[in-house]
């Protein structure tokens, strides 16, 4: 093995409700794709409701960028176009026909093509947004030479899934999708593994890629700090990123000539009765997760992590890049001086809970604030959960008066804003950190196109 | 509860916009977020949070200044019977401090909650927590003796002047209890200086000087002992007195990880380092005594404890927190020595430092950018 990259800032959170390792199908013929998921698309139509798609047949594009199209993954129907505020799209519905019916992009061995050609795959097929891009964490643009692409092969976010679990069995697939990879840069591929958990021989067989290991916790598996510690951004450079069930779905793309958007999800949470996991396609429906498995208490879905996912209703859908449900208890109750007891049961990273006294002990946490918003007062919290040689406290407060020199000597181009959830969970002064990093980097890379 | 919370909950309405007391909305928030904490719910970025709020930081440090509180109460009534040569049990010395302190204490947060509540209100905002450690900080470090119209003053001036014109909790550039003592120091030396003030009403004939007051006029004879100084059973500011009180503070403070260990341990070492500077040079009896003796004296553990690390005043890289802490031992120490003018050195050295920590912070992230613009260059070079 080679060097292992220790992480020690960071922090754990033990929650409730982890993922049985059993792979269900799921049974559902409701999808959607929602273009709030793509941070900086403008996305325009090509689809009416009613209309007739296959798996592959592109539902809409991005105004900036016309060859980057997002397909339909699966054959059906387009139910409805669903719009928000001021015409905003949220959500593309699709029901499915279970006919199953696929476009053909043509079977290829990546090997045998050139950049080009295979990027032309990825972008018809509507594989191309699973690649991003640092800085800003938007959909990679094809016409870039990235320095180098990073996959992170571990989660360690609060009951993250298991990728080990999910790429089992499906070496050729991955190989595949690396051989692809590999040909839009001229730089390395990096492989990040956990060095006390990723033992899947799909990961530590790959051949072409560079392996790096780190150990620490979360967020040792985000990329942005793994790119940090192995080969940081700087001004005028880019990295692209993306992650394992990604690589499998660009495998199989050249494998079969199919798009194939399959997607194991965990389902995960205090509330879920029994959490484990589901094989099921991109843009599933939610309902068909939660039908007689969660708790009957008042609940909060989300699409993602309990620290950077997106809140979803049971009608909603799980977001493009998400491989994971929780389901947590909402937290809209009042508590009878509950800033003064003790709070035996209550989680905190400051030692001022006798909680901290139980190391091991597996939370079941809600969604309430427990405190009143506040001026920022408490120092050297944030530096305690964030493992980048940046001062997070100092970046916040350059992104609160939009000083945009300031960002970027201060290194915006390397965070994304799940590089800050935890910051936001320790707060004191309750302050909503993640959409203000969000609305600097959105400034950012306004300014810089 | 069921109780409380049906009522509040049926005088809400009142507050919120368009009810009849609508203009008191900030005084109703503070007690309504006192007995319950709010219901609301996290609505963006992570969905779980912390248990920690502003009010169980407070309290924890409220909680951190109480063996000095007790010991300071004690302390009062001793020195009082002591100074009239007469011996008594621990109730009534007990109850004479009582007698002296609880009124300070209450004009201290009478006036500075008054005039939290009633910038909160005409701002519009919660009422902010942080005047909950300030209003007991400035009783503890106030004399005994001292006009209880003058703590009503300075407590005044220090919110007003010190935190509110700065745009209040979590704005102010110098610490607000320090900016009370230092405002009465100045305003009123006859009262905050000498020998008459730090013994409740004092029998003339008793010296009743501080151990600093017998350093500046080269009494190093008549210094108490070690153990005396440790203990607290000195002359002094009510609860600066017990090094060992304020250290069970500091554990607690510590312990939580809510005041910073980083700016104690340094505020201590740059106090041993110049103590021992001048133990070197020695040109008078002042230079001469032993460095620890620094760090028992006076406020300087008080203010190594409570006041340096105050998160809103200090530096807040951690690089610069140790700069910070240091300087504020070091210069306190030199003060001590150097200026007769002013026996107390803490007190002008953690405001000095004060207002030079955005400056410390300034050059520790420079240092930061220099490092990440080096990366860039290196990379165009190669």
């Amino acid at each position: 093995m080679s060097t292992v990259t220790k992480i020690k800032k960071g922090l754990n959170i033990n929650l409730i409700g982890e993922a049985e390792k059993i792979i269900a199908d799921l049974k559902t013929d409701h999808y959607a794709i929602k273009p709030i998921d793509f941070n900086g698309v403008f996305p325009k139509m090509l689809v009416k409701e009613g209309d007739h798609v296959k798996a592959g047949t592109p539902l809409f594009f991005d105004k900036k960028h016309e060859y980057i199209k997002f397909t339909s993954p699966v054959s059906g129907k387009v139910k409805e176009i669903k719009r928000g505020p001021k015409r905003l799209l949220l959500e593309v519905k699709i029901e499915s026909d279970n006919k199953d019916e696929k476009i053909d992009f043509g079977l290829a061995d990546p090997k045998t093509l050139d950049k080009e050609a295979i990027t032309e795959k990825l972008l018809e097929s509507g594989l191309w947004p699973m690649i991003r891009q640092r800085p800003y964490s938007v959909i990679a643009n094809p016409k870039d030479e990235p320095k180098a692409i990073f996959i992170s092969t571990f989660d360690t976010a609060p009951l993250a899934p298991d990728n080990d679990l999910i790429v089992h069995g499906n070496g050729e697939a991955f190989q595949t999708g690396i051989d692809a990879l590999s040909k839009l840069t001229s730089g390395k591929i990096h492989l990040n593994l956990d060095a006390d958990a990723t033992h899947s021989k799909v990961f530590t067989n790959s051949k072409g890629v560079q392996m790096n290991y780190f150990s620490g916790p979360h967020p040792t598996g985000n990329v942005g700090v793994q790119i940090n510690k192995i080969d940081p951004i700087n001004k005028g450079e880019t990295v692209w990123y993306l992650y394992p069930q990604d690589v499998l779905s660009i495998g199989r793309l050249f494998l079969s000539g199919h798009l194939d958007p399959t997607r194991i999800i965990a389902l995960t949470g205090s509330e879920v009765l029994r959490p484990q996991y589901y094989r099921t396609k991109i843009g599933a429906s939610l309902e068909a997760f939660t039908t007689n498995n969660v708790t009957k208490v008042k609940k909060r879905y989300i699409s993602g992590n309990v620290l950077t996912g997106k809140k979803i209703e049971l009608d909603g859908y799980v977001g493009f890049y998400h491989t994971q449900i929780t389901v947590i208890p909402e937290g809209n109750y009042y508590e009878f001086l509950g800033w003064a007891l003790p709070g035996m049961k209550k989680f905190s990273m400051s030692k001022s809970f006798p909680s901290f006294l139980f190391k091991n002990r597996k939370y079941r946490l809600d969604t309430n604030l427990h405190g009143g918003e506040r001026a920022l007062v408490m120092t050297g919290q944030y530096e305690k959960v964030f493992p980048f040689d940046i001062y997070p406290m100092q970046l916040i407060k350059a992104i609160m008066v939009e000083d945009i020199d300031l960002m970027e000597q201060l290194g915006i181009y390397e965070v994304d804003e799940e590089d800050f959830a935890l910051c936001e969970v320790v707060d004191t002064s309750k302050t909503n950190i993640q959409e203000i990093v969000r609305r600097g980097i959105d400034l950012m890379h306004k300014e810089m196109s | 509860m069921k109780v409380l919370r049906d009522f509040l909950d049926k005088q809400k309405p009142h507050f919120e916009k368009g009810g009849k007391l609508h203009k008191l909305h900030s005084t109703f928030d503070a007690f309504e977020t006192f007995l319950f904490v709010p219901n609301k719910v996290a609505s963006t970025g992570a969905h779980i949070r912390d248990a920690i709020d502003m009010k169980r930081t407070m309290i924890i440090v409220v909680i951190a200044m109480i063996p000095a509180l007790i010991f300071g109460i004690w302390n009062v009534g001793y020195q009082h019977f002591l100074s009239h040569g007469m011996a008594y049990d621990f109730w009534p010395m007990f109850g004479l401090g009582l007698q002296k302190v609880i009124p300070i204490i209450i004009v201290s947060y009478v006036v500075g909650l008054g005039i939290e509540f009633a910038f909160a209100q005409s701002r519009g905002h919660e009422v902010n927590e942080g005047f909950l450690v300030s209003g007991m900080l400035i009783p503890l470090v106030m004399p005994p003796d001292v006009p209880l119209w003058m703590v009503a003053i300075a407590t005044a001036f220090a919110v007003i002047i010190g935190k509110e014109v700065f745009g209040g909790t979590g704005m102010n550039i110098l610490n607000p209890a320090l900016t009370a003592r230092a405002f009465l120091f100045f305003a009123y030396p006859g009262e905050m200086s000498g020998d008459k003030v730090w013994i409740a009403e004092k029998a003339d004939a008793y010296s009743g000087a501080t151990p600093l007051g017998h350093l500046l006029v080269d009494e190093i004879g008549k210094l108490p002992s070690d153990w005396a100084m440790f203990l607290g059973t000195i002359p002094g500011s009510i609860g600066e007195t017990s090094t060992l009180a304020i250290i069970l503070g500091a554990l607690v403070l510590i312990g939580t990880g809510i005041g910073s260990a980083r700016i104690m341990f340094s505020v201590v070492a740059g106090g041993l380092v110049m103590g021992l500077l001048f133990n070197l040079w020695g040109a008078n009896d002042y230079m001469t005594i032993p460095a620890y003796q620094h760090l028992i004296m006076g406020g300087f553990a008080f203010g190594a404890v409570y006041m340096a690390t105050d998160p809103v005043t200090a530096a807040q890289t951690t690089r610069g927190k140790y700069i910070y802490g240091f300087l504020i031992g070091f210069i306190a120490v030199l003060i001590r020595v150097f200026n007769p003018a002013y026996p107390e050195g803490m007190m002008l050295s953690i405001l000095l430092l004060n207002v030079f920590a955005p400056l410390i912070d300034h050059y520790v992230v420079q240092a930061n950018i220099k490092k990440r613009l080096k990366r860039v260059k290196v990379l165009a070079k190669a």
